[in-house]
């Protein structure tokens, strides 16, 4: 394994893909994004991320699922953290965290907006798990 | 077929006779409303007294009571007075044979909606019963009418309040990574930020252009200068405002006209809110070096105005959806335009005032064609 970690970022708002891009990249990350499902899964025909970020919703509202568990099936050991503006916009809340219920294929769920700190916290915290 | 509503009577009278009377009369009862045109009919109860009464009305409210004032036991205004501690949504008719102006007062005071002095003949029993359910049915048809406005309005403002978030958030996002440099020793990143930020500000601003356009439409406060004006002009002005942003993606702007000049009684002002939205949609949804055409049909009666576009096109679907208040069609192919999903809202809203209408015809990545047409008087 190379000691720079790989970071795929798929968000179908062009901002949070650019935000997050320059984010990573700042701290020495290899990032690639994906405006969406289809173009994520492309990507990983051919890349094998180490951290994944995808939003819940994107073209389809579970678009966001469908993606980590195929991420995960592929890349056991890939690190998915699942970001979501569901709260803002349906009043669902989300465990945050780990999901306990296992129905979500991601080790961490954060609420947007997101804050690059809190993906990092998230981050860390997973590794020393 | 009509729709039949079944509305439920009690009659409330320590005279087995009278009771009996009533029901009989009231067997073949039935009524249209006036708007909705369903068609009424009663299911009959009774009880003997005020008592029996109240232990019926904690089972179920009937919607119109038939209430005599008179009875062993307490009185009818007794009842009625319950009735109204208990807030039951019904009618109540007053009958009584001592028709004084103390009781009255009394029971319109209790909130009596009828009176009906014994003795009564079927028909009057009728008249007042046929006065009663029709004022209930529309007030609890204007009631309805009040809780789906409160709930629209309710709704509006909610996905406003997130359209005006998601900007908001982005800009933020931006402004923090200037704050704390992240990035920034890349030049082009840089301009990148600054740039989508003043996209995603233009962006917050034409929403709020929108809504006020929108909020003076339905408030119909801003006054309308009418005149004669020719459509042709609006039309140019339009296409000059939009000229910037279709060139900077090659696209062509071209204005067809069956006549010289188009004539009709009008607002300007609105005119050109018709031709903004159409001829900026049919560029944004454009594709890159795609093309425009203006056509203007002038006719005895109307106007019709059609925008056609080379762009990504909608599935009947998405036209379907497309004309609700803040309805963005999300696909792979909108996911960088941006908008406030009102344009067509104030267009349609628009085009009412001309007692005209707005029409899509589209096909997937060929282009849509949308068309205003303007009644002349």
């Amino acid at each position: 394994m190379t000691d720079v970690k790989r970071v795929l970022v798929v968000d179908d708002d062009p901002d949070f893909l650019s935000q997050t891009e320059i984010m990573f990249s700042s701290r020495g990350y290899e990032v690639v994004t994906a405006p969406g499902r289809r173009e994520a899964e492309e990507i990983f025909d051919s890349y094998t991320p180490d951290i994944a970020v995808i939003d819940l919703m994107m073209e389809n509202d579970d678009d966001g699922f469908v993606l980590a568990y195929r991420l995960k099936k592929k890349f056991p050991d890939c690190t998915v953290i699942m970001v979501t503006n569901v709260t803002g916009e349906t009043g669902i809340e989300f465990p945050g965290g780990n999901d306990s219920s296992g129905w979500i294929n991601a080790d961490a769920i954060l609420s947007k907006p997101v804050r690059f700190e809190q993906i990092e916290e998230e981050l860390k915290k997973i590794e020393s798990r | 077929m009509a729709e039949e509503k079944r509305l439920s009577l009690l009659i409330v009278d320590d005279e087995e006779g009278m009771r009996m009377g009533v029901k009989r009369s009231l067997r073949h009862f039935s009524m249209e409303t006036k708007d909705t045109g369903e068609l009424v009919k009663l299911d009959v109860s009774e009880a003997a007294s005020g008592e029996e009464a109240i232990l019926l009305m904690k089972e179920s409210s009937p919607d119109i009571v038939l209430l005599d004032n008179k009875m062993g036991g307490i009185s009818g205004i007794d009842v009625l007075h319950w009735i109204n501690e208990n807030e039951l949504d019904l009618m109540a008719i007053m009958i009584t044979a001592y028709a004084s102006i103390e009781t009255a007062i009394a029971a319109t005071k209790q909130g009596a909606y009828d009176f009906l002095p014994k003795p009564f003949t079927p028909a009057e029993l009728k008249v007042s019963v046929r006065q009663a359910a029709a004022h209930l049915v529309a007030l609890r048809q204007a009631r309805e009418l009040e809780r789906e406005k409160r709930r629209v309005r309710f709704q509006f403002i909610s996905v406003l309040a997130h359209e005006l978030k998601a900007p908001l958030g982005a800009i933020e996002g931006y402004l923090y990574l200037l704050r704390d440099g992240i990035g920034m020793d890349d030049p082009d990143v840089h301009d990148r930020v600054v740039q989508r930020s003043l996209i995603r500000l233009g962006g917050m601003r034409k929403l709020i252009y929108d809504l006020l356009d929108l909020t003076r439409l339905e408030s119909g406060q801003k006054k309308r200068e009418l005149s004669d004006i020719d459509v042709l002009e609006c039309a140019r002005n339009s296409m000059e405002t939009m000229k910037p942003d279709a060139d900077r993606r090659g696209i062509t702007i071209s204005l067809e006209s069956s006549s010289e000049k188009a004539v009709i009684t009008a607002d300007s002002g609105e005119i050109e809110i018709i031709f903004n939205n159409l001829i900026s949609n049919a560029v944004k949804y454009n594709r890159d070096n795609g093309s425009v055409a203006v056509n203007v049909l002038d006719m005895p009666d109307q106007i019709r105005i059609a925008v056609t576009d080379t762009g990504i096109g909608m599935s009947e679907e998405e036209v379907e959806k497309l004309f609700g208040e803040f309805v963005r069609i999300r696909n792979a192919k909108t996911r960088n335009i941006l908008g406030s999903g009102l344009g067509l809202s104030i267009m349609r809203k628009t085009a009412s005032l001309y007692s005209g209408e707005v029409t899509v015809d589209s096909t997937p990545d060929a282009g849509s064609t949308f068309t205003v047409t303007l009644k002349k008087c």
